[in-house]
């Protein structure tokens, strides 16, 4: 590498411990101005602690931080803001009822006047929406803004503090594919304006399609720094993993046979919005069903109402017959909030092993914990749990490990349907090639899977048919063979498809 | 926080934390011009020195048992029961109703009926405020505090225009039937031979120590106190396990209050033979710090009643034979509680120091 100017940051042998975690060990990266750094690893590699270093937020235990050359300490956000630093987080911090322009001002207002710096704002946010592309009025309330739209004036508000360096936590969870894009148009302008930019994804996708360098992590460890130019997914799917990992899902063509579940009319209202507006859906033994949509359009809803947390209008039949408990008409549901509902991360594996279907390991009054812990240990070595132990409390399982106890508790029962949301969030790589063949696996014996996920690749990869959600619709079905994200993308947005 | 090895969490941090509250109540000693060793001395002696102050403490600890009980399985269910006082006066009344009215032939039987009647009340008096917890989102914390003081007013209308026998003077029912009576400690066979005094423990003492094993068995090993304690963590997921919330919080209140209704075959069949006012005499509260104490584990429970039952029979001795006014029991619990419930994480987090220094 040939260097002339200075590098925009260069960390040197940045260390952080938590405890007796090492969150971050020695970590040496540069990035040259005017590049965008990919920073890519699994779900706790340590890529957030080394921002929050980066923003300010934790002191790093030992290694030096310089900005355009120089070593700078960054004891405090303001301090990383003075720097030239903008970071965006996953989850914005705007105020929702404020316009875009007193969002952009807000803590950084010139006096204890409000005109003065407001008519300032306008002004440079008009040049900067130009410069940039990034279209948004200033007097648009945030909370009517879409999501895509929102993080933009977070873009705004880190450009306006003068920042010459985005960090961009994962930027397109959010996002619909056509968002995303836009989302990346905008970067690229802000790399030919010479600005810098750092984008933390686990997404392999995003790397490839946009970042000049890509720093892989794991373990708390940088395993490589390459050109994006120069490797390909494979290569960074095992350098982030350690070892090999297939990424395309292989399956054979679905045969699908009776109707399993039928809804109809599904409509459910929480405080005064409808979620659901009238769903109807089949799903068959030996299929597949793929629910696409961005976050926040009704797929979660879906997911309760039939997996009896949430009580709707309209009917739901299992083999062609109602019923109230799910579990007894053989509903299995991995819920898409794992932390919350589908395990309770204070009791032991074992414990969580029997959730939801404790009242089957009654022996007489008492519960037989003495099977519970046997079926447990089997499944957790057939699931291939890390570590091995049933009397260890779930929470000190990885996020990973932790689906695989609950998707194996799922399945263990035998159930004719398996409801499953989001089943690779905050799962690493290698478990998720796991969870994936489990599914395709299911469906092989003749079981139905209704899968929700916002990961579009994944809809893509595991689903026979997918139906897309939007504004608590089904608003298009498609075929995975013949249809590509673009075409979801569109339905997700909510773009007709009458004429299609 | 730092982690410490189990052995240090179960027996060397209440142990510290009671050091503690003993030089600072050495402290409030010294402060009103006393010997703090005399103090001490006379606790243990009274308390502890005899089987006569043993037979004291085991009958007060037999209704911190109860109490401490109470807490700890509401506890579990994420629910915080302040309403073991007034449970445990309505059990009162459920005693007092099943001895006075209902004819029985025997101790044993009518001990049997008085349980299930404390048990009755306590649980119906309970169930209140968890179906309005339940049902309305009636915040359990002040709705059981609210039946405390309808607990005591009931109490009191039914001892002064109901129960009171004519021509009594003071509010309290007539006396319960001479062969009802509990036998003590003195009048067990092999027991007798330690306790030669009359004492106010009784036959309670062993239904206490059952109730704690039942306890143990329904948190830990039924399906029942499995949902217990998943609600207890986590609300949602609870659900999503098909587990009914509503039938939870009544359930578990109705248990909770049962055990502190229970308090009452100790006090008032036992003890007194007649319901009279305040009978629990603060016991209910003493729960709360019992079970805070226990770890809300039913065994911990034990130990720490017997605790407890120690310092109220040895704040009384104090009183009785000291300078000391016996409102000092009440300090002393005050600042047992401060030390092992408000102030135990500052023990562990030293005690974590400690350790990692060690390790290191």
């Amino acid at each position: 590498m040939t260097q002339t100017a200075s590098p925009a940051i260069e960390l040197r042998g940045i260390s952080k411990a938590f405890g007796t975690v090492q969150a971050n060990k020695d970590i040496t990266i540069t990035v040259p101005k005017g590049t965008i750094h990919g920073i890519i690893g699994e779900n706790g590699a340590g890529k957030s602690t080394l921002m929050s270093i980066l923003y300010g937020f934790y002191r790093a235990d030992s290694g030096q931080i310089l900005i355009g050359g120089r070593e700078t300490a960054i004891p405090d956000s303001q301090s990383a803001i003075r720097a030239g630093i903008g970071m965006v987080f996953q989850h914005f911090k705007l105020v929702p009822n404020f316009t875009v322009l007193e969002n952009v001002i807000l803590g950084a207002e010139d006096g204890a006047l409000l005109r003065p710096s407001l008519s300032k704002a306008r002004k440079e946010l008009a040049r900067l929406s130009k410069e940039y592309g990034l279209d948004v009025n200033p007097d648009a309330v945030v909370e009517d803004l879409s999501v895509g739209h929102q993080q933009r004036v977070e873009i705004l508000k880190a450009l306006y503090r003068q920042a010459e360096i985005l960090i961009l936590d994962e930027p397109t969870g959010v996002l619909t594919p056509a968002e995303a894009d836009h989302l990346f148009r905008i970067l690229r302008g802000l790399r030919e304006q010479g600005k810098t930019v750092i984008l933390i994804t686990h997404k392999l996708r995003e790397i490839m399609a946009i970042t000049d360098n890509v720093s892989v992590m794991r373990r708390g460890e940088i395993v490589g720094t390459v050109k994006t130019a120069e490797t390909s997914p494979p290569q960074l799917a095992e350098l982030m993993v350690g070892r090999k990992v297939l990424l395309r899902v292989e399956k054979t063509p679905a045969r699908p046979r009776e109707v399993v579940l039928e809804a109809k009319g599904l409509r459910l209202t929480r405080g005064g919005v409808e979620l659901l507006k009238g769903v109807d859906l089949t799903i068959r033994r030996g299929e597949i069903l793929g629910l696409a949509g961005v976050a926040g359009n009704g797929q979660s809803e879906l997911l309760k109402v039939l997996g009896g947390i949430a009580r709707a209008e309209g009917t739901i039949t299992m083999n062609g017959r109602p019923f109230t408990d799910p579990r007894e008409a053989g509903i299995a549901h991995v819920p898409e909030d794992r932390q919350h509902l589908g395990v309770i991360m204070d009791f032991t594996a074992w414990e969580n092993m029997a959730f939801g279907y404790h009242r089957h390991f009654a022996k007489g009054a008492l519960m037989d914990n003495k099977t519970l812990r046997d079926e447990t240990a089997e499944a957790m070595k057939r699931f291939d749990v890390r570590p091995l132990l049933p009397d260890l409390v779930i929470k000190n399982f990885s996020g990973g490990n932790q689906q695989k106890i609950v998707v194996a508790r799922e399945i263990e029962r035998n159930p004719d349907l398996l409801l499953i949301g989001q089943p690779t969030r905050g799962v690493d790589i290698g478990a998720i090639e796991f969870i994936h063949k489990q599914i395709v696996a299911l469906r092989d014996q003749g079981k139905a899977i209704l899968l929700v996920s916002v990961e579009l690749d994944e809809i893509m990869s595991l689903s026979d048919r997918i139906a897309v959600m939007c504004g608590g619709r089904i608003v298009g079905e498609r075929d995975p063979a013949t249809t590509n994200e673009k075409e979801l993308g569109l339905l997700m947005a909510g773009v007709n498809d009458e004429a299609a | 926080m730092q982690r410490i090895p189990r052995w240090a969490d179960v027996v060397l941090v209440p142990i510290i934390s009671l050091l503690l509250a003993a030089i600072c109540a050495a402290g409030v000693i010294l402060a009103i011009g006393q010997d703090p060793i005399e103090a001490l001395n006379t606790m243990v002696v009274g308390a502890l020195g005899s089987a006569y102050g043993w037979g004291y403490t085991l009958y007060y600890a037999t209704s911190f048992i109860f109490t401490g009980l109470a807490v700890t399985v509401a506890y579990h269910a994420g629910l915080f029961n302040i309403g073991g006082e007034g449970q445990a006066q309505i059990g009162g009344l459920g005693v007092a109703l099943v001895l006075l009215f209902i004819p029985w032939p025997h101790w044993t039987v009518a001990l049997l009926a008085a349980t299930l009647g404390a048990a009755a009340f306590g649980a119906i008096w309970a169930a209140i405020p968890g179906y309005l917890q339940a049902k309305r989102g009636s915040h359990i914390v002040i709705t059981t505090i609210m039946f405390n003081y309808i607990a005591y007013s009931l109490i009191v209308w039914m001892l002064v225009d109901v129960l009171r026998p004519a021509g009594q003077a003071e509010p309290a029912t007539a006396r319960f039937p001479a062969t009802y009576g509990l036998p003590t400690l003195t009048d067990i066979p092999v027991l007798s031979s330690i306790f030669t005094d009359q004492v106010p423990a009784n036959v309670s003492l062993f239904v206490a120590l059952a109730a704690c094993f039942a306890v143990w068995l329904l948190l830990f090993r039924t399906p029942l106190g499995y949902e217990i304690r998943a609600f207890g963590k986590s609300e949602s997921a609870a659900r999503y396990a098909g587990i009914n919330p509503t039938k939870i919080i009544v359930v578990t209140m109705m248990i909770s209050g049962a055990l502190a209704g229970m308090m009452s075959i100790n006090n008032v069949m036992g003890e007194s033979g007649r319901l009279l006012q305040n009978a629990s005499e603060g016991a209910g509260f003493i729960g709360i710090a019992v079970a805070l104490m226990g770890r809300n584990h039913p065994f911990g429970v034990v130990l720490a009643a017997l605790l407890f039952g120690f310092l109220y029979q040895g704040g009384a001795e104090v009183g009785l034979w000291t300078q000391i006014p016996i409102d000092l029991r009440v300090v002393l619990q005050g600042l047992v509680i401060l030390f092992t419930g408000a102030l135990d994480h500052m023990v562990r987090m030293l005690l974590g120091l400690f350790f990692r220094r060690r390790a290191a």
